[in-house]
């Protein structure tokens, strides 16, 4: 006979495996999951959720495909969180403080709470990736929130209604675009192909026979 | 000691902590052509004779595909029964992309900066998709020891010698311009402090050619051109599936019937170009296996294009990702990247033997995790599951303490949530169903060849990676085709004239169903898989 435990999915209470994920429980209680269900592997954040243990009062807030079930879970998905994302041209915006007091202006009234690193289901340093963005630290936002999955929990949080996942994305565009230093042996590669350096070679190459292939293939040099 | 496994488990891990000394400074030896060919034939799960079905309608007729996707192939239309109003046009658009992944995505910005009018429609939201989920990185030959060419032997050999060479061409050729953009969208590459690539090796790479951003290299993909599809006001149409294709009386698709996956309400787009870019299968389970794939990889393209009249191309070719999770059961046939080998773990048995080279193709090692297995050298966990070892602490030993966190802390994460520290311990691990290796059958262009105006892109597309894809070559393939298809969808909308939309098709075939007495009692595509308990079957 399997483990049980009691679960509250929306308040109504159904009896599942112990072993389940919150939301392979909701399928076993007979869900089908339309929304609040992506990739199923802790990647996405569509499966953002949000419970409370019987009998105690802090709100957690979790990824039902990451979370074990627990007796007496109360568990409500947030099927869609509205996120403020704010648009702009990648190409005509800098990499300056300035870009962040343009587009996300809210930053700057962040009270400190903290409340967005507690509700962050990948245990990111969320509220001090903000305080890197404030400051215009780009780089030093972008490697704090890098794995950052946007399920929206800290923002649902936030009494200062800042749009956490949005502006650790902006850092990471900016840094990733300017700040980072160029692959120069990209760049250049990139020119050979187009000058049609390896057009000759690669036609040669498709034109030779099975046998020959496998044996290039077969023979080829593996870089240690 | 620290031991987060049951006890049958934590024997067998003192054996492999037993042999790692000696197994550190040596690397097992690569396997000859024969004896790969001789370990694929006896355990790949594609040499299995009873989990295909011979296909008994449509232009594949007589070919072989795995029994579900057969089952769906040989399913009627959901609309047969539907009367669908198709002169009350909702979307008119230029382009209609069906799929909101990495291939839908990077086509929709291409199609949009060529001028084309340009409408993205997915079934759940956009980025829910296997790019997403994509955890090592991407190749490109972009070194100075490396080239082009060298990429297309690799691909090609690692393939098989099956693919189609004008398709492993453009993917090998355009590879460096697809890192270069993606680097100029904002993508945050692994890099030296002098602007070098980081690049380490995959299975089947004879350069170092694999770029990553930590081992989240799909989602920091997928983020950043899902953001520019939205920062260029790309409409996106989203919990909506498109569930059959229309046709004109020309023979050219004219746009697709669409189904408000909330509401169950249908709705007509019209468009001049179709691209399929809905991705893989992994949700249908071929032969039981778990996953690593999104919730929605159900196979949908394939059927939507095949019930219009386009062609398969290897259907019948199925990756199965050697390092999927066995334990804990909470993770079963999620994804352990391959970037865990590339940086260092081997591939042990229950007994502590290296008993293959960590990075042979994907199809060779999972052959290979299968053979331990069923001889007796897999470890058993809980529930009576099997798996091999993943060396992951030997990760430390080489590249230093703190290397598990910097370059693959989703895979730290995921383990650490059920208390195992991959420092610490090895993982287990067996083959998880992982990749669509065929597809749609496409030109070096990108469109069907039955269908003038149909594209295909991204994992629904079949010949690219012949019958066995490398590591890295998919987030490249989606964006190399998936760029390609925004591109030629825009010109070749210009000289399209659109007839009167219709169904007529989807009528046809059900018809050739009956002819070859085929009735599943199912309709198709499937979109999302029947989880929930009472529809399981």
């Amino acid at each position: 006979m399997e483990n049980m435990v009691n679960v509250y999915f929306f308040g109504k209470k159904y009896s599942v495996p112990s072993e389940l994920t919150i939301m392979t429980a909701m399928e076993y209680a007979g869900y089908t999951l339309k929304r609040g269900c992506g990739c199923r592997h802790g990647f996405c954040g569509a499966c953002a959720t949000i419970y409370r243990i019987k009998g105690q009062n802090e709100l957690k807030t979790c990824l039902a495909c990451q979370t074990q079930v627990q007796e007496g879970m109360y568990v409500a998905s947030i099927p869609f969180f509205p996120t403020d994302k704010r648009t702009y041209n990648i190409n005509e915006i800098q990499a300056k403080q300035q870009i962040m007091m343009e587009l996300y202006p809210e930053i700057y009234s962040c009270i400190g709470c903290n409340a967005c690193t507690k509700a962050c289901t990948q245990n990111l340093n969320v509220m001090q990736y903000i305080a890197y963005a404030q400051r215009g630290e780009f780089e030093k936002c972008a490697e704090e929130s890098f794995d950052c999955v946007g399920c929206g929990c800290c923002s649902v949080r936030c009494p200062a209604g800042i749009s956490h996942p949005m502006v650790g994305l902006l850092a990471r565009r900016l840094t990733g675009k300017y700040i980072a230093p160029e692959a120069k042996h990209l760049t250049e590669r990139v020119e050979e192909i187009h000058e049609g350096k390896y057009d000759e070679l690669i036609e040669q190459i498709m034109q030779k026979p099975l046998t020959e292939m496998q044996e290039l293939y077969n023979n080829r040099d593996i870089e240690k | 000691m620290y031991a987060p496994y049951p006890e049958n488990m934590m024997e067998s891990v003192k054996k492999v902590e037993a042999t790692r000394e000696k197994r550190m400074g040596t690397e097992p030896r690569r396997l000859s052509a024969e004896e790969k060919d001789a370990l694929l034939k006896e355990f790949h799960p594609d040499y299995n004779p009873d989990a295909f079905a011979e296909i008994k309608v449509g232009p594949n007729k007589g070919q072989k595909a795995p029994l579900e996707l057969a089952d769906m192939l040989h399913s009627t239309s959901r609309l047969m029964k539907e009367k669908i109003d198709l002169t009350k046009i909702d979307y008119d658009v230029d382009i209609l992309i069906i799929g909101g992944g990495g291939a839908g995505s990077s086509c929709a910005i291409e199609a949009h900066n060529a001028g084309a009018d340009v409408m993205i429609v997915t079934k759940l939201r956009i980025g829910d998709a296997n790019t997403m989920m994509a955890e090592g990185g991407i190749q490109a030959a972009d070194k100075e020891n490396d080239s082009p060419v060298q990429h297309y032997l690799d691909c090609f050999g690692g393939g098989h010698f099956a693919a189609k060479p004008e398709l492993v061409k453009r993917l090998v050729m355009e590879a460096p311009d697809a890192i270069k953009w993606l680097n100029e969208l904002g993508v945050e590459f692994d890099k030296e402090e002098d602007g070098r690539m980081v690049t380490t090796h995959g299975g089947g790479t004879s350069r170092k050619r694999m770029h990553a951003a930590k081992d989240y290299s799909g989602a920091e993909i997928m983020r950043t051109i899902r953001d520019e599809v939205i920062n260029l006001g790309i409409p996106v149409v989203e919990f909506t599936s498109a569930v059959e294709l229309l046709k004109d009386e020309k023979g050219q698709v004219a746009g697709a019937v669409l189904l408000n996956m909330e509401t169950g309400d249908y709705s007509v787009a019209r468009a001049k170009t179709v691209v399929i870019a809905t991705g893989g299968a992994g949700r249908m389970h071929y032969q039981g296996f778990p996953t690593s794939n999104h919730y929605g990889a159900t196979a949908d393209g394939l059927v939507l294009g095949y019930r219009a009249g386009a062609s398969l191309l290897y259907q019948d070719s199925i990756q199965y990702h050697p390092t999927g999770a066995v334990y804990p059961s909470q993770i079963l046939g999620a994804l352990v990247t391959e970037k865990v080998r590339s940086v260092g773990a081997q591939l042990v048995n229950a007994e502590g033997e290296a008993y293959i080279h960590p990075l042979e193709t994907r199809d060779v090692n999972a052959s290979g995790v299968i053979r331990e297995c069923r001889e007796g050298r897999g470890v058993e966990v809980p529930g009576g599951q099997q798996g091999v070892w993943l060396d992951t602490p030997m990760i430390e030993l080489i590249g230093g303490e703190g290397t598990i966190e910097k370059r693959i802390p989703a895979m730290f994460r995921m383990y650490m949530n059920y208390g195992i520290d991959m420092r610490k311990v090895p993982i287990v691990i067996y083959p998880t169903l992982h990749y669509q290796n065929g597809g749609l059958e496409i030109d070096g262009d990108g469109f069907t060849k039955e269908i003038p105006n149909l594209l295909v892109a991204g994992e629904a597309a079949g010949g690219i990676h012949g019958r066995n894809r490398l590591m890295g070559n998919s987030l490249l393939d989606v964006i190399v085709f998936g760029r390609n298809a925004g591109k030629k969808a825009a010109a070749k909308c210009k000289e399209i004239n659109l007839g009167e939309p219709n169904l007529n098709h989807i009528y046809a075939y059900d018809e050739e169903l009956k002819k070859a007495g085929v009735e599943t009692g199912e309709v198709s595509p499937l979109l999302l898989p029947h989880y929930a308990r009472h529809e399981q079957r």
